[in-house]
């Protein structure tokens, strides 16, 4: 790639970090933030399209009640591999491996991460996990679906060990980018930069950070647990020796539920820096939003056994989490309204980022006014395990984080890459993406309220409407992302040139070169102007 | 503008000295470790509460006097690292090694009473999926499995904390660390703490809590 790219910066006397040196070996050993957070991009948008491969397959499957293309233990194994990869291999490193790691260092001043050999370490965990997990694939999968639960995963076949281990390297990988995130905001803010002058996606990576090093250790020893229960026939789990598989499904969400905020919270960040660059408008309401961050961090590690109502738990802790619970979502819903009031009366640009935000805030709106559903403890036993689950966290984490990594994407591939991205095209393929998503899981809410229960490969004909809907519109879904990836590749070599500031933007990755040198700035950081100070005069764009 | 980029090139490349950074990102680390094992605790309080009977009928066949000498080992190991560091700052490199050497000798010797406590009750036929523990009640099963998973988790970390040590010990040799910057020995000292902090709550739970 580095060989194609000629950019605006070429005449400027510092080369640009894709051209300081060439060869797959710098690649490989470079400890620049940028070069480690596009080698992240590579690894998981090919592993997410694979899974995206894999969900319009078992999609098909699902076209007509019967069997269509494969029988029940095929689709058990796609669905966990599906669910397994764009769990642990993408959307958990996801907007902080990626753009966390490309642009936090550049938004305080500081010319890398604080600890840059750890971060080429985390890079070389995840694949390492990565190509464990691929590995599972050739030994014929595993059907234990992505949360692994016992007794069943110390009853299936000794597979289930591999993935689990995967997910147990990559979890360091989470961790390890937690701790350099944590110290780099402490440590390498530019002369002047206090905390309150941050951009707001760096408080959210680093409100993220409190959770990879906090929460990702107790999954980490619980995947371990069951690695030597079952390998060792340590008794820990097994109610035949007296263990309590409740208490697994505990140890799990205690992680994986505050795992749903370290996809969310960085995507938050990004909408708070995309919405008002586009309105130009300063933010409404920074303190309440960086806050906000920080609460749902706090509130979010204490709502775990929502997944669990139907597990079997006293009735005071059902009562206790489901309370909790509704708490959660009101430092979501602050932040809702504060973009909403930062939008009111901006000059709107509806170039293809925002309305990659705007589509959002729609999309993530539903996922969480359905989660409250769940949330509640009569409509939820009625509503688990139904397609309305999958139909729900699709809404938010697909709908919330996948969209915003797309709109980071579009916001920020002209400084990564020094060129701009077809703007036509980007923006039908947004729309195509809105189509093609709501109908994929919006009938999956109503076959959900109707009883169709979820992770099945079968189903009764009544359902018939509400599936074939759903698989016409993943494949919408499906076209529209692959047309958006095409786009955004080709804009690699084909793009218009861009300018360092193409979007106006006031935050500090504006102010350097596009794409930047490898020291990130040619001279001293321009703090002079605060993150959002609009308007932003620009003089080369 | 050259002499700009010379400074910070030097530091794309090697990172600058900063130990206060160092300092935070242990501690995160630590943070890490601590709910490492923190979850095990759970687990461990849980089981104890539903089979309190046996665990504490388990804990009692545990072996107290290695129990009890391998705490003190452990502390005083603590106590040997915290002044080898207190040496270093001082300039006192040699006493800094010896007393660094003392610790590596007290990581051996609380590895070894443990190896010997685990023979032992290898050799008495209870160790996981025996055919004497899968006919022992179910909270045998449980404290056993937990036994040999936390002390086996622990002692793991007693013997890379004990690389580290060695590690420390050959960059204040070479000087890579030294009086004025000594930010990795210090990490190393933090983290041979954490290990000392874990054993301090491993044993009560085990040993301790039986008739
Ligand atoms: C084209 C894109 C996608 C399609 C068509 C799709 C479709 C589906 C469907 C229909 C299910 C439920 C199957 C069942 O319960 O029987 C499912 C499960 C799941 N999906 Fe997706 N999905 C897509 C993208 C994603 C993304 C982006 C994520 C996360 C980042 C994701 C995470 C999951 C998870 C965790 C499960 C649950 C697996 C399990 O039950 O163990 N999916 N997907
Ligand atoms: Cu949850």
């Amino acid at each position: 790639m580095n060989t194609q790219v000629k950019t605006a910066a070429s005449s400027s006397p510092v080369p640009d970090y894709i051209r300081a040196s060439k060869g797959i070996w710098s690649w490989l050993t470079t400890t620049d933030h940028k070069r480690i957070g596009l080698m992240y991009f590579v690894v998981m948008i090919s592993l997410f399209v694979a899974a995206m491969g894999m969900a319009v397959t078992f999609r098909l499957e699902l076209f007509s009640p019967g069997e269509q293309l494969f029988e029940s233990d095929i689709y058990n194994r796609l669905l966990t591999l599906h669910g397994v990869v764009m769990i642990f291999l993408f959307i958990i490193p996801g907007i902080p491996a990626v753009f966390g790691n490309f642009f936090l260092p550049i938004m305080i001043g500081a010319k890398d991460v604080v600890f840059p050999r750890l971060n080429l370490l985390s890079w070389y965990c995840f694949v390492v996990g990565a190509l464990i997990a691929l590995f599972s694939v050739t030994l014929g999968g595993i059907d234990t679906g992505w949360t692994f639960y016992v007794p069943y995963s110390q009853k299936t076949d000794l597979n289930v060990l591999v993935p689990i281990l995967a997910a147990f390297i990559i979890g360091w990988s989470s961790i390890l980018t937690g701790i350099n995130f944590i110290a780099t905001t402490h440590r390498m803010r530019v002369k002047g930069m206090g905390f309150f002058d941050m951009p707001l996606f760096v408080w959210s990576l680093y409100a993220t950070g409190w959770i990879q090093i906090l929460a990702t250790p107790v999954v980490g020893i619980t995947l371990l647990l069951l690695v030597f229960e079952k390998f060792v026939g340590v008794a820990i789990f097994d109610p035949a020796a007296g263990g309590d598989p409740i208490l697994f499904e505990h140890l799990f969400w205690i992680y994986s539920h505050p795992a749903v905020y370290v996809m969310i919270l960085p995507a938050m960040g990004v909408v708070s820096e995309i919405i008002p660059t586009f309105a130009r408008r300063t933010i409404f309401g920074y303190k309440t939003i960086a806050y906000s961050s920080i609460a749902i961090a706090g509130i979010g590690s204490l709502v775990w056994a929502h997944h669990m109502f139907t597990s079997g738990m006293v009735d005071e802790a059902r009562i206790v989490f489901s309370f909790l619970t509704f708490f959660v979502a009101v430092p979501s819903g602050v932040k809702v309204f504060n973009w909403l009031a930062t939008l009111y009366k901006g000059s709107i640009e509806l170039r293809s980022p925002m309305m990659w935000c705007l589509m959002f805030i729609f999309l993530f709106s539903i996922g969480g006014l359905t989660g409250l559903f769940n949330a509640s403890l009569s409509i939820d036993i009625h509503l688990h395990d139904t397609s309305w689950v999958p139909a729900h966290f699709h809404y938010t984490i697909f709908g919330g984080a996948v969209v915003i990594l797309f709109a980071a994407c579009h916001y920020w591939w002209p400084k990564i890459f020094g060129r701009m991205v077809n703007e036509r095209i980007a923006i039908g393929t947004c729309i195509g993406f809105f189509i093609g998503f709501n109908l994929t899981y919006m009938p999956l809410f109503f076959a959900g309220t109707a009883g169709m229960p979820r992770r099945y490969a079968d189903y009764l004909p009544e359902y018939t409407i509400y599936h074939r809907l759903s698989t016409i519109g993943a494949v919408i879904l499906a076209t529209s992302i692959l047309i958006m990836i095409i786009n955004l590749v080709r804009s690699i070599s084909k793009g218009k040139i861009a300018p360092a500031n193409p979007w106006q933007g006031a935050t500090l990755e504006w102010t350097v070169p596009s794409p930047p040198p490898t020291l990130n700035f040619t001279g001293e950081p321009d703090t002079s102007r605060g993150a959002y100070e609009y308007p932003v005069e620009v003089s080369d764009g | 503008m050259a002499n700009h980029s010379a400074e910070m090139h030097e530091h794309a490349e090697h990172g600058h000295y900063d130990p206060m950074a160092n300092k935070i990102g242990m501690w995160t680390f630590l943070f890490t470790e601590a709910l490492l094992f923190g979850a095990l605790f759970i687990a461990f309080f849980v089981y104890l509460s539903t089979n309190t009977g046996d665990f504490l009928d388990c804990s009692s066949e545990l072996n107290r006097i290695m129990g009890a000498i391998n705490t003190v080992v452990l502390l005083t190991s603590s106590l040997t690292m915290a002044l080898a560091i207190a040496a270093l700052q001082r300039g006192n490199k040699r006493l800094s090694l010896n007393l660094m050497l003392m610790t590596l000798v007290f990581a051996a010797v609380f590895l070894i009473i443990k190896y010997f406590e685990w023979s032992h009750k290898i050799h008495l036929g209870i160790y996981p999926k025996s055919e004497l523990m899968v006919n022992r009640a179910q909270g045998d099963q449980l404290f056993y499995g937990l036994y040999y998973t936390m002390t086996g988790l622990h002692g793991l970390h007693v013997a890379i904390g004990a690389v580290l040590i060695l590690i420390a010990m050959r960059k204040v040799q070479t000087g890579g660390v030294h009086k004025t910057k000594f930010s990795f020995i210090e990490n190393v000292g933090l983290y041979w703490h954490l290990v000392d902090l874990v054993w301090i709550y491993l044993f009560p739970m085990f040993y301790l809590i039986g008739r």
